[in-house]
């Protein structure tokens, strides 16, 4: 048998508190389809950045048409033939197709004077283009272009650099259903051409119809690896999870009262299609679980008022309000607490207390004055209440760790009055015992009377955490999940849009 | 931020020193009052051009404000003859709804503020020469005001009025800046818009604020300017002026990226600019 293209052994990863990699092997033949699964955080993109050459593994070996590394550069991975097709389209919206699949090593003619020799490189883009089936010219603009059609440039860039292997992040999450089969055909096309494929997708239904073999990681390991005949909805669900939960769950103190928080059909412009009716009741942690992108944290902006909803109606404790902006839904106590703590949670080189009093600064000042010592105060109790770890609340937010930090943004809402706190993502980043205090303040908010909705992608904390769960999938709730019907096949089903028999 | 201020406060003294020990004539009186009364002048709208440099944005029109503002200043005293205070109060509100104009197109119609404000620079400069036909406005021979003349620019006990105005609006503004929520707020918005939102500021209001009370501070200066020269030609007048604020600023320790400077900074900053040009 010839030798495989890519073939990894025994690749190791640590972050610091995270063990994103652990000993995971695989190969992969010229030509082949491979599907690679496994929940948020499983180690997918630790695994893809070694192979970019982002990352250099602590351990094992990387092998390259027989050739060995012990870690790839991003010029080695390249020259190697490795490219990637990102989630996150890369591309230039300002310049032509042609320009784009040649940027930054466009043919240059005229000598000296390096001209870029447009004659060339629209030629050959067009052989790409046509070779991928694809119905633009090289001088269209990108900004005209569709989402697919975007993929497709990504393609014909990745084909450009004579690729061996082109890895694919969740290419499909942004297509609809006609551009994902032409996807789909165009990896067919690459695999006829010798050309290998590594497929990442939340989408098991279409990792079925193009993989001809699945290898399921789930925290940083290979648990499994299916073969044609073996490829199934079901069987890669089974490998993804299956772990036994450590209990995170505190029952509440009493059981949930009035309803907080009513939406009723409400829709934002992510998914204009669909809309959301849940109801959140006080004294509850409600989770709210789904694959990233199916339109959760864009509910929450819209109930803060970040963003404008789009239709429907949200009620506090039984009467209709609008939030047109997060003040009017500060002012209600509706807080947020949001997923990118570092660009939307706080003022990194602002001090602990500054940070503190900000939405709430009519409090601390006199006369139209600022009183700093009601502030240090407050930021003073805060800290003792939350257990935040600094050595003075006069210290810039940004010195703190990921959970201090949490703590902060959290301290900021609880020295106001909440009614209804919306936790998007709260223990990302944040170690592990911090992650308990935090599961601790979000229980005993919820024992005073607080309405809890939780946004998680954190299948271990959804699950225990919550008191009850939402479900989202592509913009609308698939389903909703009491305490009794918690497992994480429930939620994957949920997640990618399957009922519950 | 005080070190900061020391540093340079030190540098004004060095470089008095040292101008005054190649031209002793620096420390007269009469040229250390003249250029008192400049510090006054440039820093009245340093201060304002030093808000909005807080926020993150840019303000590049004050010089061409001065001429525009400064013509028809001396057009309604002269040619209309509106009583003075009537149009003193005129000019502060044409300066107030200009920076209105700037807040309102940054803020609501999302452009750079760097385009704004240099289109700004562009289009007053040219109104001012339209409206005069490019000649130079001025008071008719033996026309005086000497209520206004005294007010903006009479000296009390040889200290320039303009000085004495400047260091009162930057006592208010370091107050405003330094000790209100509006200047909390105002540093938030620069150091981190999107985290300064989700804590529940309008930081559209606040941004455009810092516009407005940068053109009402430019109108003021602009009265000023205009009683210091007493005729102005349109086409000069108040030419880069926009540039002495902004390196005022800068050098008090304004960041350009937004979430830095003080008042205090901002008043030493145009000390030292102003004695280095003497």
């Amino acid at each position: 048998m010839a030798d495989p293209f890519l073939e990894l052994s025994d690749i190791s990863k640590t972050y610091p508190g995270v063990m994103a990699l652990d000993g995971v092997s695989l190969s992969i033949a010229h030509g082949e389809v491979v599907g690679l699964v496994g929940e948020n955080g499983a180690g997918k993109s630790t695994l893809m950045k070694i192979l970019g050459g982002v990352v250099m593994p602590d351990k094992g070996s990387i092998r390259i048409t027989g050739a060995p590394f012990t870690a790839l550069t991003v010029a080695e991975a390249s020259r190697a033939g490795i490219a990637f097709v990102h989630q996150e389209l890369n591309l230039f919206d300002n310049l032509d197709v042609a320009a784009n699949v040649y940027i930054g090593r466009e043919p240059v003619k005229g000598g000296p004077l390096k001209l870029i020799d447009s004659k060339i490189m629209h030629i050959e883009t067009k052989k790409l283009l046509r070779l991928l089936g694809a119905d633009f010219t090289p001088a269209t603009s990108v900004a005209a272009l569709s989402l697919a059609q975007q993929q497709l440039v990504e393609i014909a860039k990745a084909l450009s650099l004579d690729a061996r292997l082109v890895i694919m992040d969740e290419p499909t999450s942004s297509l609809t259903v006609s551009e994902t089969s032409r996807l789909l055909k165009v990896i067919a096309d690459l695999k006829a051409r010798g050309v290998s494929v590594i497929f990442i997708s939340h989408r098991l239904h279409e990792v079925e119809r193009c993989a001809d073999r699945v290898i399921v990681l789930r925290d940083g390991r290979k648990v499994g690896e299916l073969r044609q005949g073996q490829i199934s909805h079901d069987a890669m669900i089974r490998l993804m999870i299956g772990r036994s939960l450590k209990s995170l769950y505190l029952a509440p103190a009493a059981p949930p009262r009035n309803e907080a928080l009513e939406l009723d059909d409400v829709s934002t412009s992510t998914f204009p299609e669909h809309a959301v009716s849940l109801k959140l009741r006080q004294g509850e942690i409600l989770g709210l679980a789904g694959l990233v992108g199916s339109g959760r944290t864009e509910l929450a902006r819209a109930l803060f008022g970040i963003d404008r909803k789009l239709g429907g109606e949200v009620r506090l404790n039984g009467k209709p309000i609008a939030i047109g902006s997060p003040r009017e839904a500060i002012e209600r106590g509706i807080f947020l607490v949001p997923e990118d703590r570092k660009r939307s949670g706080l003022l990194l080189d602002v001090s602990i207390a500054e940070n503190i009093s900000l939405p709430d600064l009519d409090h601390y000042t006199q006369a139209f004055l600022m009183q700093p010592a009601p502030e240090a105060e407050n930021a003073e109790r805060q800290r003792k209440q939350l257990n935040i770890r600094t050595r003075s609340v006069h210290s810039a937010a940004g010195t703190l760790s990921g959970g201090n930090q949490q703590k902060v943004v959290l301290a900021k809402w609880l020295s106001m009055q909440p009614k209804v706190i919306i936790f998007d993502e709260p223990t990302r980043g944040v170690d592990v015992g911090a992650k308990q205090e935090i599961y601790e303040l979000m229980r005993a908010l919820s024992d005073r009377g607080v309405a809890i909705l939780m946004i998680s992608s954190d299948m271990e904390e959804v699950i225990g955490v919550s008191d009850r769960m939402a479900v989202m999938h592509e913009g609308r709730i698939s389903g909703f999940l009491e305490r009794d019907r918690f497992s994480e096949d429930n939620v994957l089903k949920l997640a990618v849009g399957q009922s519950l028999q | 931020m005080l070190k900061k201020d020391l540093g340079l406060l030190l540098l004004i003294l060095v470089v008095g020193a040292i101008v005054a020990f190649i031209n002793p004539r620096f420390l007269s009186p009469i040229n250390l009052s003249n250029t008192m009364n400049l510090i006054g002048l440039y820093g009245l709208f340093s201060i304002g051009v030093g808000f909005v440099i807080i926020t993150g944005g840019i303000e590049l029109s004050v010089g061409s404000m001065f001429a525009l503002l400064g013509v028809i200043f001396i057009d309604l005293l002269s040619t209309y003859n509106v009583n003075w205070v009537l149009a003193f109060l005129l000019i502060v509100l044409a300066g107030l709804a200009l920076g209105s104009l700037h807040g309102f197109l940054v803020t609501r119609m999302n452009l750079q503020p760097f385009i704004v404000t240099l289109c700004g620079l562009l289009i007053y400069r040219g109104i001012a020469r339209f409206y005069t036909e490019d000649a130079t406005a001025g008071f008719a021979f033996g026309t005086s005001f000497p209520a206004l003349e005294w007010l903006v620019a009479g000296r009390t006990f040889g200290i320039p009025h303009s000085f004495i105005a400047f260091i009162i609006i930057a006592v208010i503004m370091g107050v405003v800046l330094h000790r209100s929520i509006f200047g909390r707020y105002l540093f938030a918005v620069g150091k981190n818009e999107e985290a300064a939102r989700y804590s529940g500021i309008r930081t559209n209001r606040i941004i455009a604020s810092a516009y407005i009370i940068c053109g009402g501070l430019a109108g003021l200066a602009a009265i000023f300017l205009a009683m210091y020269t007493r005729s102005i030609s349109p086409a000069s007048h108040g030419n880069f002026y926009e540039l002495y604020a902004i390196a005022a600023a800068v050098l008090g320790g304004c960041s350009l990226r937004g979430g830095e400077g003080s008042v205090l900074g901002i008043v030493l900053g145009t000390i030292l600019l102003r004695s280095i040009s003497r």
